[in-house]
């Protein structure tokens, strides 16, 4: 079920302003893909451009293809919606409606695409908060603000949210930057068994959480502050790590500048 | 139950809807009976509507409405947009519900409802600048602006609006000289000095003044300065009025100013052994002063317009009084009414021509009220 | 807009609650300055005391020489001797009109919000924007005269066609007489109400989470369910606070009724005939033929008018405050 990515010369832009520049990469399918590189280098610009949302900000533009499996997200008559329902997000802030209850929050997304029984969207609750190690701390309060959760525990349910539209890819916009370091491990410790059903694409800021949670590992560079980011390399997240085939990435790595 | 929960690794049994189901049909398919698509060329793609649709959707439900109202003979250009609106609306989801599915089509209901709530709002307020400008700019001229009303029967025409627009300067001026002031210190309070029970207290007195209809003002001055106190009608008894008016709004822009001057230049300066109240009034007060001007002058903006209470207290005149202390004056609002009241169609001509005056007095006031605001953005912050 | 910002208690800026300089007694330039700040805050209460004490006692002596009953008199004879006065057709007609008006303003100044803040292009979200401030100021009396000269000559067609389609039910029947009629007077209090509904809407629509947003497009909702799943749930106290303030605009309205209401001292089942009044309208259109007792009376009307206004105010006041408390 999951999806292999095949991106070939992607450009983005804010308005007028180049933002990542000719991107090329793919993403295997049922494995974890981190991006790493300094701030404003581009990554989550890019990873926003994997399901359409870079548009959704005002005079985002995105040139060049990227193909899901054998299909071109950016191709004439594609329904942005359709897209986004495909290719689920989680994103650097734990977001969970505020509005909305627990139970509500994991079963917005499906409940856009068609109607259920309430045994239906029990079993979906049920099934996506326990695939987000949740199930046990909130079974008892599902009716309650999920707003009202600590924020290690908000992550989690916007992840049980993501997945249960039953997308093809995950991507995660730094999920853990804003979460303390136990909360932090047991995001990581998700991710390693959701990707055994979802190709997952993970930016992050911390590069060991890059070597520990990732197969592949890709690192984006910019030249000079207000030049467009690119990607320097991508490669087994091992080789990065130990042996990267670029000076810039080993630069990076080891810590001499970023 | 159970034995679901247990296949949380791989995917759910129950075949949930996934996204190639989606796009075939309006449904999406129900959670049952919807089995595994074949990962085909299309999981992405549904059909939709060329770009052009909804502008030709637009231009038909026109031509529809132009029709039925010509053919059904009805008189009103309302109902003939009435029934394009409705076409227009209906002829959308219809369409888009065959095209696209029932989300696409909810989706774009909604987005032809709020323009057409646009169109709908933008109509009436259109028709009343254009009906003002139209009909007010002929009666308009130099003798206009400088003649008052001074022996001009209601059917005549002439006459002019000197004595009203001399009326409302003074009555807004002698209103803001009680306003600003009061209104001022007690932003001054409830941001610097204001704690506990008092500063909710006008806090929330402020609020409900805010919503004081414009004529119980009024019918407050006539009971206490006119009927209690004995004084007579007077451009000052409107202009107590007008102040009651202005106050909640001076204070509640000044206050919002103050609150964006930032704390560590206060700080700074009393560090340096300035006394609060000279800080207060050389930096707080100067800092915010852009902020306050814009405040001020949408308050005059606001007041200047006002026509019920001046109809209890200042009671109108015909003739030139520049004295706002002693007897009956008018105003440019008031004159407006007066005007509208006697019928005639000399009249009407004057009460346009004066309402074009009115209004423009008062786009030029928020015009530089806003312009102030602009130039003088409070640079704080970062 | 500040009524979005009623913190009652000030709290972010003018941090100097314990005095940072202790070394003096308060100087006196000090107390003067910080007394004249209060007395002006003092004057304010005192002034609003003052509105509604005197209002009282001049209503007090009016309903005591009252020889009809204040509530449900319908007459307005307040200048014959003995007087008779009552406010029932008052009543009606400014909660007639009034709620007329909310009907059709709020759905319309929702759309508008929307329109500002999530579906029009930036540019021109900017302009409307700012266009929507701009008529806010258009004074009342000039609404009142487009109403009376423009509207209602351009209304009956659209009345006409409500009576051949609704006047079986008595409440849409029509006449063919000039449409001087509370129903004009609820469209017209619609029209001026819709850019203070609008404005303080819009700027709640604005306030909602951009992450929210966000994360229910990228569960695949459409513009619309995005609205609905996010704006609207968010801003739901915002516009029922919004609409009380456009509410309270609307029943203290006076000259846009004056000029295009036709009055009589009756309830006409018909909206669209005329007949009817309103507390503001009535007080202008009879205060130049009013004598003392006259005026009396129409202070206790006015009375009436300033305690609903309070009540619809404060309910507005009070929706926006509970909101702070858990947003």
């Amino acid at each position: 079920m999951a999806k292999r990515i095949d991106v070939t010369g992607l450009t983005a832009y804010y308005g007028t302003h180049k933002a990542i520049d000719d991107i090329s990469m793919h993403v295997e399918p049922k494995s974890v893909t981190a991006f790493i590189g300094p701030s404003g280098c581009g990554k989550s610009t890019f990873l926003r451009t994997l399901n359409r949302m870079h548009e959704v900000t005002p005079g985002g533009r995105v040139e060049g293809r990227v193909m899901l499996d054998n299909e071109d997200l950016y191709g004439p008559g594609v329904d942005p919606v359709q897209v986004r329902r495909t290719v689920g997000m989680v994103f650097q802030r734990p977001n969970p409606f505020p509005t909305m209850s627990i139970y509500e929050n994991v079963i917005a997304g499906p409940r856009l695409n068609g109607s259920y029984k309430k045994s239906e969207l029990d079993d979906i609750v049920e099934r996506n908060l326990r695939g987000a190690n949740l199930w046990n701390e909130v079974k008892d309060r599902l009716h309650k603000p999920g707003a009202g959760l600590s924020g290690g525990q908000q992550q989690r349910l916007c992840i049980a949210r993501a997945t249960a539209v039953e997308p093809e890819v995950l991507l995660m916009d730094e999920p853990c930057s804003a979460l303390d370091p136990i909360s932090t491990l047991a995001i990581e410790d998700l991710i390693a068994q959701l990707k055994s059903r979802f190709t997952i694409v993970i930016v992050t800021h911390n590069m060991q959480q890059a070597a520990r949670v990732s197969e592949r590992t890709a690192f984006f560079n910019l030249e000079a502050v207000g030049r467009p980011g690119k990607l320097i390399e991508i490669d087994d997240t091992d080789r990065i790590f130990s042996n990267p085939s670029e000076q810039a990435t080993e630069d990076y790595i080891s810590g001499r500048f970023g | 139950m159970s034995e679901i929960v247990k296949d949380k690794r791989g995917r759910a049994p129950a075949p949930t809807p996934t996204s190639g189901a989606a796009g075939a049909g309006p449904d999406g398919g129900g959670p049952a009976g919807t089995g595994p698509v074949p990962a085909g060329p299309s999981t992405l793609r549904r059909p939709r509507l060329p770009r052009w649709a909804p502008a030709g959707v637009a231009l038909g439900s026109v031509a529809v409405g132009v029709l039925v109202g010509l053919l059904g003979g009805l008189e009103s250009r309302v109902q003939w947009g009435l029934i394009a609106a409705l076409v227009f609306v209906v002829a959308t989801f219809v369409l888009t519900s065959a095209v696209e599915g029932r989300r696409q089509a909810v989706d774009r209901l909604a987005a032809s409802l709020v323009w057409s709530s646009f169109v709908v709002a933008v109509l009436p307020l259109a028709s009343l600048i254009w009906e003002t400008v139209a009909r007010g700019i002929p009666g308009v001229s130099w003798y206009f602006l400088t003649h008052s009303m001074n022996g001009v029967l209601s059917w005549q025409e002439g006459g002019g609006i000197y004595h009203a627009i001399l009326g409302t300067l003074q009555q807004v001026l002698l209103a803001s000289v009680i306003a600003i002031p009061i209104g001022l210190l007690t932003a001054v309070y409830l941001v610097e000095y204001g704690r506990g029970r008092l500063a909710k207290a006008i806090t929330f007195f402020v609020d409900v003044m805010t919503g004081i209809p414009s004529i119980v003002a009024g019918l407050f001055v006539l009971s206490l300065w006119i009927m209690m106190l004995g004084f007579g009608y007077s451009g000052f008894a409107g202009a107590l009025a007008l102040a009651i008016l202005m106050m909640p709004i001076v204070v509640r822009s000044t206050e919002e100013m103050l609150k964006l001057v930032p704390n560590e230049l206060r700080e700074a300066a009393l560090a340096l052994g300035v006394p609060k109240w000279r800080v207060i009034l050389k930096v707080v007060l100067p800092t915010a002063i852009g902020g306050i001007t814009t405040g001020v002058m949408l308050a005059l903006a606001r007041i200047a317009g006002e026509t019920a209470p001046i109809i209890l207290l200042v009671f109108g005149s015909n003739v030139i009084n520049a004295n706002p202390f002693e007897g009956a004056q008018s105003s440019l609002p008031l004159f407006v009414y007066e005007q509208w009241a006697l019928g005639t169609q000399a009249a009407y001509d004057r009460a346009w021509a004066a309402a074009l005056v009115l209004i423009v007095l008062i786009m030029i006031l928020n015009l530089v009220a806003r312009g102030i605001a602009r130039w003088k953005a409070p640079k704080s912050g970062r | 807009m500040s009524a979005t910002t009623t913190d009652p208690a000030p709290a972010p800026a003018g941090g100097p609650g314990p005095e940072p300089a202790r070394r003096s007694a308060v100087r006196p330039g000090d107390r003067i300055f910080s007394g004249l700040s209060k007395g002006a805050g003092i004057t304010l209460l005192v002034i609003m005391a003052a509105i509604a004490v005197f209002l009282t006692i001049r209503a007090v002596v009016a309903i005591r020489a009252n020889e009809g009953n204040f509530l449900t008199t319908f007459e307005w004879n307040a200048n014959a001797d003995p007087p008779v006065f009552g406010i029932a057709v008052l009543l009606f007609g400014t909660v007639v009109s009034s709620v007329i008006a909310m009907l059709l303003a709020v759905p319309v100044a929702v759309g508008i919000a929307l329109f500002i803040s999530h579906y029009a292009p930036r540019r021109i979200a900017g302009t409307v924007g700012y266009v929507v401030d701009l008529l806010a100021a258009v004074p009342s009396i000039i609404y009142g005269l487009w109403g009376a000269l423009f509207l209602v000559p351009h209304i009956t067609g659209l009345y006409e066609w409500l009576d051949d389609f609704l006047g079986w039910t008595g409440v849409f029947s029509y006449d063919g007489s000039p449409a001087r009629s509370l129903m004009t007077v609820g469209i017209l209090l619609a029209i001026m109400i819709l850019p203070i509904i609008t404005s303080v809407t819009r700027e709640i629509f604005k306030q909602t989470p951009k992450a929210n947003e966000e994360a229910a497009l990228a569960l695949g909702a459409t513009r619309w369910e995005v609205v609905r799943m996010t704006v609207l749930p968010f801003g739901r106290s915002g516009i029922i606070s919004a609409s009380m303030l456009g509410l309270g605009r609307a029943l203290g309205e006076t000259m846009a009724v004056a000029t295009v209401l036709s009055p009589a001292f009756l309830i006409n089942i018909s909206l669209l005939e005329s007949g009817g009044g309103t507390f503001a309208q009535n007080i202008a259109s009879q205060f130049k033929e009013a004598g003392a007792m006259g005026r009396d009376a129409l202070i206790a009307s006015g009375l009436v008018l300033f305690l609903l206004t309070l009540l619809v105010n404060g309910a507005a006041r009070l929706i926006i405050a509970r909101r702070k408390d858990f947003v």
